[in-house]
């Protein structure tokens, strides 16, 4: 491990769910996470690996502040998470950024709605411009840009706003293999040079297992934590390696069990037409 | 080049033929109700610069392009005026819309001609009236398209600016209005198109000058070469103002796919 043990980030026992009675969402309750309890070390690189439908995204939503638990709580530094803060930086998928700036905007767009000066937003933005590596698109707009770069301003634009927690939902999960690999790549030499912590939510193995000190994998209905894999490989890791694939192995298989199909109860007659009928 | 020129091309062609179809059906009758495109140019030639028939309408194009653009801008003004700031309030606030939007609903399919009447009463005979009608004309299209714009700006970007350090009371201004700019300016080009469109109908409400104050006159003294003068008129006022509205909208909207 990177640094000592300074625990940042703080989830515990919390539940989150959504329908139901009286709840959102219509009559069927849905546990998207119960009783999740989640330690993340300051400078931890966390993936957080799972089936769809396990509470990753949720997990990771109620870090940011973006939605509030059922029961339970998490605390960054020991203060409650109530609600969104620049300290708790958000990568979305869909990169969420103001198409309505310039690369340049977006990413002062932080310091400038806290009110820094002038100057200190163009020194800042101009830095991290630079350390993306889009000096030439400084100007552009977003839909002139590709995916890999509009990835690269969302980046940036939180990291110019001194996150100290990079939170990341399936970054990049939209991307081309070439570009995702290659911003893998610059997000470890950025997590490296800037002691970030980084919660990376994904549902590629190899992904996860590339990136994280910590892969944590969750399963399904209700959502939970099923297990806590350190990964001690020296970076940067091959992938192709006999001790990277044994770790893939043994995380593929625990969430291939996830998907295994229940016993059915014998009653209950298993509908075979259904489909048909439609 | 090239492109353009064929362009231009194939744009012409279609007022081509129906230039040719007018003159070919206005020579065929000899007592002809339509006048032939010949005697309409003469009579555009006369009404911009008189000289050729010197009568009341010799030489008044000006005079009434002027009034008419006068009330189409002043009518067009004050629809944004108060279509925005209420547009911005409907689509933002919860009550405001519960109060308000029923009504517009119902409001909104009257037709500006329906309005003529009770807009001569409340207002008179006369240019606020004209006025009145104009701004109705503009003032829904500016709505609605408010309205859509501040409702249906993306969740994402209010978390991402959440995230960012954005207050909820900056929200507005820092989120809201320049994500729904497009739309809003939208609304504008339409609010304006409208505004050229019911000037006719404001200015039956017995003007004296005026497009669509002569277009009126010279229907009732017979005089179909003036009205499609008139016609005519119009339809360029309208197109020019539009290419003007888009190309502010160029410029300022160069991040929107939709404007750029």
């Amino acid at each position: 491990m990177r640094n000592m043990a300074v625990p940042i980030l703080h989830v515990d026992q919390v539940s989150k769910s959504f329908g139901g009675p009286g709840g959102e969402g219509g009559a069927k309750q849905i546990d998207a996470l119960r009783n999740v309890s989640l330690t993340i070390q300051k400078g931890e690189f966390v993936c957080l690996i799972g089936a769809s439908g396990c509470g990753k995204s949720t997990l990771l939503r109620l870090i940011g502040g973006f939605d509030t638990a059922t029961s339970g709580a998490a605390k960054m530094w020991d203060t409650p998470i109530t609600e969104p803060g620049p300290e708790r930086g958000m990568v979305f998928q869909d990169y969420g950024l103001f198409p309505w700036l310039t690369v340049r905007g977006n990413i002062g767009f932080g310091l400038v709605a806290r009110r820094r000066p002038r100057k200190e937003v163009a020194d800042v933005s101009t830095r991290f411009i630079e350390m993306v590596g889009l000096t030439r698109f400084a100007d552009a707009y977003p839909h002139q840009l590709s995916g890999g770069m509009k990835q690269r301003v969302a980046i940036a634009r939180v990291l110019a706003n001194d996150a100290e927690v990079l939170l990341m939902d399936e970054p990049f999960g939209a991307l081309d293999a070439m570009t995702r690999e290659r911003l893998q790549e610059e997000l470890l030499d950025l997590w490296q040079r800037t002691k970030l912590t980084v919660i990376f939510v994904t549902h590629a193995i190899e992904e996860a297992i590339f990136l994280a000190d910590r892969v944590v994998v969750m399963s399904p209905s209700p959502g939970r934590i099923e297990s806590d894999h350190r990964i001690s490989l020296p970076r940067s890791r091959d992938v192709a390696s006999p001790e990277f694939n044994q770790i893939r192995r043994a995380i593929a298989a625990e969430l291939v069990s996830h998907h295994a199909p229940k016993a059915r109860p014998a009653t209950e007659p298993v509908p075979e037409h259904a489909d048909a009928a439609k | 080049m090239g492109t353009n020129g064929s362009r231009t091309f194939v744009a012409a062609l279609f007022p081509l033929c129906i230039l040719a179809m007018w003159w070919a059906g206005a020579g065929a009758a000899s007592h002809n109700l339509i006048p032939s495109p010949v005697e309409v140019a003469k009579a555009l030639w006369d009404l911009a610069f008189g000289g050729i028939n010197d009568d009341a309408f010799s030489g008044t194009l000006l005079t009434h392009l002027v009034a008419s653009t006068s009330r189409v801008y002043g009518g067009f003004l004050l629809a944004a005026v108060l279509a925005l700031p209420l547009g911005m309030m409907i689509g933002r606030i919860p009550f405001m819309r519960d109060l308000l939007e029923p009504s517009l609903q119902v409001l909104r399919p009257i037709p500006v001609t329906a309005w003529l009447p009770l807009a001569m009463i409340l207002f008179g005979i006369g240019p606020t009236s004209a006025l009145f009608l104009v701004f109705l004309g503009a003032f829904y299209p500016i709505l609605i398209n408010t309205v859509f714009g501040v409702r249906s700006v993306e969740t994402r970007l209010f978390e991402a600016a959440a995230m960012l350090g954005v207050s909820k009371s900056a929200m507005f201004p820092k989120v809201v209005l320049p994500a729904a700019m497009p739309t809003i300016f939208t609304g504008l080009r339409l609010g304006l198109g409208f505004a050229w469109v019911v000037i006719v109908v404001g200015e039956m409400t017995g003007v004296q000058t005026g497009l669509g104050a002569i277009i009126m006159e010279a229907r009732q003294l017979s005089r179909t070469e003036i009205v499609i003068c008139g016609m005519i008129t119009i339809g360029i006022a309208g197109y020019l103002t539009d290419r003007f509205i888009q190309w502010v909208g160029s410029r300022l909207l160069r991040w929107s796919p939709l404007h750029a």
